[in-house]
């Protein structure tokens, strides 16, 4: 019943994971960016939160009525400024040195502005509120609602790149920008909209990390690594694949953690790196890495 | 080459006839003996600064090896790793196990270097299946097992680490005076070494490779072989380096061996003062030293300064500022790429063409 119990809070945290990794999965999968801030812009989202979200009088867990579409404008705008001059570059280094960049400046900004105490945004009740189904099994409320806003974001993100035709033009400029430029799509538009996507989502996991735990200028790159983990263990290029990614690494964690504490983080390295020695393009991926 | 229908027209033919290959625009025979002055130089800088800027050089040092080995690594083979802190953290686990075991500290950082790179080996095996974006990833999944690996082993100190044993029976100033030598040591060997690697038959086909990997294997050049050799130098130089951080800090703790922040430092130092050139990680830890003795005071905003001048050179200065420098006066200090150069003979080549000329070691991408 404790390993059942460990599958089950696997899964709930792997929700997480998966939705901190849809936006890095985006940015990757379309544009290429390896973005060394993303876990930054997540706490980001969190202190735009405890500033902007009391003074709407809205109830903390609505926060993202406020901040997603300001996270969502901020990604157009980064995309189109500073993600496209680093691009026009032509050398996958230079975004990936800007992106260390700002979250060196982000880190270090909101320490300045806010010092190094951790904070978390208060949800009430729904905190402690859980599911028993038997005495070993709790489902926490909050992380139940988090994985089903993962499946519901990754998932819908999936369908519309595979239905919509901004997702087909989406995928068009990803897979060959020149091709898509001489139909007459002006990709950086399409590069615009992507980031807004995956910043839009940045800020639902910014906002679900502060709800599960704290948050501090300097806890985003905490989650980066697992987030790679999942892109990288799903497949680039499938927004499914990020969250089954996001669950396999979380399940691995938590068995590993059952078997000793010690162990969590490395059994989902050792997941990890199992994957990348059978299945080296990941579990779905559609496309070779950028 | 795209020069082919000029050199249809006569006064072409009489200018293409001008030109040589070699090394470098500028005799650098004078080189040699201004770097071995300047490493004569640096040996005897214990006797004239104090302690305190002493162990402020023997970081310098640190910085600048595994920089050289990053820019190795990213800059001649093009794999971009986010992991070089494996190897770092195991370099200084080397030390703290051999003095353990009653070996003298110092005597181990060549061994810890060797054993990095044979280690190095199966790890290239397992990260040499991967490309670009996951490769950077999976290099830090590396060294992050690496660190928890360690963490686990309670005999070495376990999450919380151990003091290297056998240094506190030297007197503090010789201890400072070797630990000053062997860092210089280390620091000077990694440069001699990526110099004649990069001048010797590899480092052709590294550069083959970087401009057109797909006609460098139709060629016969063998890819994977260089850059697992390539893979296992720079593991033996940040081997070296762990090795020197554990004798220097005296102490070895797995947060801060296999901390993430040597790549941070790594990637920035490279590409402020040039990836793909020798001198670059120099200019680069230069400048990053001179940021952190005037600024850090400041706390936060000096990381903030430090952060913005990445992105701006990034954005702005792509080569970095060597590289940008080198362009402009076609000089070199470690020449190691072939140039189409004037002939001896052309004092001062007055075709345009001659402003064409460029270093093969700065090519995009």
């Amino acid at each position: 019943m404790t390993w059942l119990n460990a599958v089950i809070q696997g899964i709930l945290i792997g929700g997480f994971y998966a939705l901190f990794a849809c936006g890095l999965s985006l940015l990757f999968g379309v544009m290429g960016i390896i973005n060394l801030a993303h876990g930054d812009f997540a706490v980001i989202a969190g202190y735009v939160a405890v500033i902007l979200v009391p003074q709407t009088h809205l109830p903390m867990v609505f926060g993202f009525l406020v901040v997603v579409p300001i996270f969502a404008l901020g990604g157009y705008i980064l995309q189109r400024t500073i993600f496209q001059a680093a691009l026009n570059r032509g050398d996958p280094l230079t975004i990936l040195l800007v992106t260390f960049g700002l979250s060196i400046i982000t880190e270090n900004a909101l320490l300045q502005a806010f010092s190094s105490n951790g904070q978390s945004l208060n949800i009430g009740n729904l905190i402690t509120d859980s599911i028993n189904p038997s005495n070993v099994i709790s489902i926490s409320d909050i992380s139940l609602v988090v994985l089903i806003v993962a499946v519901v974001v990754l998932g819908g993100l999936q369908l519309m790149l595979s239905r919509t035709a901004t997702g087909r033009t989406i995928r068009a400029v990803a897979d060959d920008r020149e091709a898509a430029e001489l139909v007459g799509i002006n990709y950086r538009h399409v590069f615009g909209i992507a980031a807004a996507i995956a910043l839009a989502t940045v800020a639902l996991a910014g906002l679900a990390s502060g709800m599960i735990t704290e948050f501090a200028p300097t806890s985003g790159t905490n989650n980066l690594l697992f987030a790679f983990e999942a892109v990288v263990i799903g497949g680039i290029g499938s927004l499914w694949g990020t969250l089954v990614g996001g669950i396999v690494l979380g399940v691995a964690q938590q068995i590993g953690a059952q078997i000793n504490p010690a162990y969590q983080i490395l059994a989902g390295h050792l997941v990890f790196l199992a994957v990348l020695a059978f299945r080296s393009r990941g579990l779905f991926a559609v496309r070779e890495a950028a | 080459m795209t020069t082919a229908p000029d050199l249809l027209r006569p006064d072409s033919i009489d200018r293409a006839q001008a030109f040589r290959i070699g090394r470098s625009a500028r005799p650098s025979g004078w080189l040699i003996p201004v770097a071995a002055g300047l490493v004569i130089l640096l040996a005897f800088m214990p006797a004239l600064v104090s302690a305190g800027d002493t162990s402020l050089l023997v970081n310098v040092f640190i910085l600048l090896t595994i920089s050289t080995m990053w820019n190795l690594l990213a800059g001649y083979a093009g794999m971009v790793s986010i992991g070089q802190q494996a190897f770092i953290g195991l370099g200084a686990y080397a030390v703290l196990i051999g003095a353990i075991h009653g070996m003298e500290p110092f005597t181990v950082i060549p061994i810890a270097a060797v054993v990095c790179a044979v280690i190095a080996l199966p790890i290239s095996v397992l990260v040499f299946r991967t490309r670009g974006g996951y490769f950077a990833i999976a290099t830090w999944v590396v060294a992050s097992t690496a660190e928890l690996v360690i963490s686990s082993i309670t005999s070495i100190g376990g999450g919380t680490g151990r003091s290297v044993p056998g240094l506190a029976s030297l007197s503090p100033s010789l201890y400072g005076h070797i630990t000053y030598w062997s860092s210089l040591a280390v620091v000077v060997v990694s440069l001699a070494i990526t110099y004649l690697l990069l001048r010797s038959r590899l480092g052709l086909v590294l550069a083959a490779v970087r401009d057109d990997e797909d006609g460098a294997r139709a060629a016969g050049a063998r890819v994977m072989t260089a850059r697992r050799i390539v893979f296992m130098v720079a593991a033996l130089g940040c081997g070296a380096a762990g090795a020197l951080l554990a004798v220097s800090q005296l102490q070895v703790q797995p947060a801060s061996v296999f901390s993430v922040q040597f790549s941070a430092e790594i990637i920035f130092v490279t590409l402020i003062g040039g990836m793909g050139t020798i001198e670059g990680p120099i200019i680069g830890t230069i400048i990053y030293f001179a940021l952190q003795q005037n600024l850090a005071q400041h706390g936060a905003w000096y990381l903030i300064i430090v952060g913005t001048v990445a992105v701006v050179i990034a954005i702005w200065l792509p080569r970095g500022l060597w590289g940008t420098a080198t362009r402009r006066l076609r000089f070199e200090f470690f020449p190691v790429g072939y140039h189409v150069l004037p002939l001896k003979s052309q004092k001062k080549p007055s075709t345009p063409g001659a402003g064409a000329t460029q270093p093969a070691g700065a090519s995009d991408g």
